[in-house]
């Protein structure tokens, strides 16, 4: 009994760790992208195309993990499509997370109409393909970064809603919540003060799973050119780029690809491994 | 003596099947007594102690009756005035100390915040209440205790907890909902016991739910017995022990274990009983759509 929540609480502390440091790393390289970067990110020279990484032969000093057909620099690329990367993830993650918890919360609550009309909303939304709608989506509000995000929060609200709904729902029938109304707590406050630090954990867990998929969203969009302008960098550009020389030079796929794996896996790893730290019943 | 609670032909339904669950359920507390209410599980007995606190599931609505606190009638009330009268003059001892502290709430809020939110004590008279009362269930080192989560603790500690929140702000009626039956049965006698000696020193009237007789006889001073939603009798535990009147509750008493022959083989409650209570409230039910 005792060995075996040690391990537990072992293993997600070093998932807790592993994926918070490749995070920190991340965040880091997007805030202080101008100072880091070897190279600028948008600077062209074609003498210097495809030049391999630094372990290879015919690398050139500077250019750590080589360079693309145009001979731009594959790190300080991928450094200054970390900033896209993130800035997606934190705005469309937020507004998810807010609005799909807001109506989660209020339909497990409260239930009654309020309940039959989201769950009504929530069946409907989730009949549309999501891929398709978000391609809709953009389509109607034009390419650019904020099109993304946005259309990502309209396509995911109901991840968090389905999921909150749930919770609340569960918790709302625990004696605990039975014993504040008796109290003569008001229902705003029974949720707010007694229900919603029960569901924080999943909301956590769910924020950030929301945010590993909002980057790889920004990357297929940025795949199939519909994000932000060709020229920026992002993980997603550099992958189709890089997909069109993958035999001569492997490096400018491989990386961003890296990067974008590694960051989704973390997104994904860090919230369990919150929940597991902070959820008071399996602390 | 006054009844501080009284429900006269209370009834109650499913809202979508318009099942009853509740059948015209009349009942008295006198002030400081304990009413014992005794039925199998599904009787719905839990029902009438959400309905006298007001919180009653979505599912069910109330058709008919009325529910006096202190010859208010509940049912009548504004919303407002209705959490108040509930909220100063009840408390709950819910049936299962798992769920019934909030997992990520510290003790000693969770007693305190009632005083000090709701009947607008001091915050540091809050918290010397809670301490003294927590003393009162022997929690030791109460001060501690209300700085721990619900789970560093045993269920029946956890249970005391909940006793003591209960009494701490002396309500006038607590609605105490099997609180034993989620515990062992070591346990179980001790929190009776505990039950019994606080409602004693507080004068507290109780309304005890429970599916046990034997519980009723060392605790309670009258019982109603309930079945399928329908008092079919309400007397003193005295008499009811001695020759009690309805054949479903003679049959119910024999299904109880003496303590004293332990081992004893138990009746079930015979068939030709449950059948004869069955088409009572058949009948009843009949009449009921009758007039209503
Ligand atoms: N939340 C609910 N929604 C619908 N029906 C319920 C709900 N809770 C209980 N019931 C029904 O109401 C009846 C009485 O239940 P209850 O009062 O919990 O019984 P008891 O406490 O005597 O075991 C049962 O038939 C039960 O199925
Ligand atoms: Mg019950």
């Amino acid at each position: 009994m005792l060995d075996g929540r040690g391990a537990v609480k072992r293993r997600a502390g070093a998932r807790l760790w592993l994926s918070g440091l490749w995070l920190a790393l991340v965040v880091l390289a997007a805030v202080f992208a101008p100072l880091v970067s070897p190279q600028d990110p948008l600077a062209q020279d074609l003498m210097l195309g495809r030049l391999p990484p630094f372990w290879m032969p015919d690398h050139e000093p500077g250019f750590w993990l080589g360079t693309d057909s145009l001979g731009r620099d594959v790190l300080t690329r991928m450094i200054y499509g970390a900033r896209v990367a993130l800035v997606v993830a934190l705005s469309a993650g937020v507004a998810t997370c807010l609005i799909g918890t807001a109506l989660g919360l209020v339909a497990g609550f409260y239930r009654g109409w309020a309940d039959r009309i989201i769950g009504r909303l929530v069946d409907i939304w989730m009949a549309f393909p999501p891929v398709l709608f978000a391609i809709l989506l953009i389509a109607v509000l034009g390419t650019g970064l904020s099109s993304v995000v946005i259309a990502i929060v309209v396509i995911d609200w109901t991840r968090f809603c389905r999921v909150v709904r749930a919770e609340t729902l569960n918790q709302s029938q625990m004696d605990y919540v039975h014993s504040a109304r008796v109290a003569g707590f008001t229902r705003l406050r029974t949720l707010v003060a007694e229900i919603l630090p029960n569901v924080l954990p999943v909301i956590v867990a769910l924020l950030t799973l929301e945010m590993g998929i909002a980057v790889i969203v920004e990357a297929i969009l940025s795949f199939v050119n519909l994000s932000v302008s060709t020229d920026a960098p992002t993980w997603g550009g550099m992958i189709a780029e890089g997909r069109t020389s993958i035999y001569q030079a492997w490096w400018v796929l491989a990386f961003p690809l890296a990067a974008l794996f590694l960051t989704v896996l973390s997104f994904a790893q860090f919230g369990e491994g919150l929940r597991d730290r902070f959820d008071p019943v399996l602390r | 003596m006054s009844a501080f609670l009284e429900i006269r032909n209370l009834s109650a339904r499913l809202r979508d099947t318009g099942e009853r669950v509740l059948r015209s359920v009349s009942l008295e507390v006198p002030v400081g007594a304990v009413q014992g209410l005794v039925g199998e599980s599904g009787a719905g007995k839990s029902m009438i102690g959400r309905a006298v606190l007001g919180v009653l599931p979505k599912a069910v609505e109330i058709v008919e009756g009325e529910i006096l606190l202190e010859g208010r009638d509940l049912l009548k009330a504004k919303p407002s005035e209705r959490r108040r009268l509930i909220g100063t003059r009840t408390a709950l001892i819910p049936q299962d100390p798992l769920t019934a502290l909030n997992p990520s709430r510290r003790i000693g809020p969770q007693i305190t915040d009632r005083l000090v939110d709701i009947l607008g004590w001091e915050k540091a008279r809050a918290t010397a209440r809670a301490a003294e009362i927590l003393a009162e269930v022997d929690i030791p080192q109460p001060e501690r205790v209300m700085r721990l989560y619900p789970h560093e603790l045993s269920g029946g500690m956890r249970q005391r907890i909940l006793i003591a929140s209960a009494f701490a702000a002396e309500p006038k009626l607590i609605v105490a909902d099997e609180p034993t039956t989620a515990l062992d049965v070591t346990v179980q006698k001790q929190i009776l016991h505990l039950i019994s000696q606080m409602q004693a020193r507080h004068g507290t009237a109780l309304l005890f739910v429970t599916h046990d007789l034997g519980v009723v006889a060392k605790i309670c001073d009258s019982l109603s017995v309930l079945y399928a939603g329908k008092v079919v009798e309400e007397t003193t535990v005295q008499k009811f022990f001695a020759a009690p009147q309805h054949p479903y509750s003679a049959a119910l008493l024999a299904a109880t274990p003496r303590h004293t022959d332990a081992g004893a083989s138990l009746e079930p409650v015979p068939r030709a009983v449950l059948d004869a209570v069955s088409a009572e409230i058949a009948a009843d039910d009949a009449s009921w759509r009758r007039h209503g």
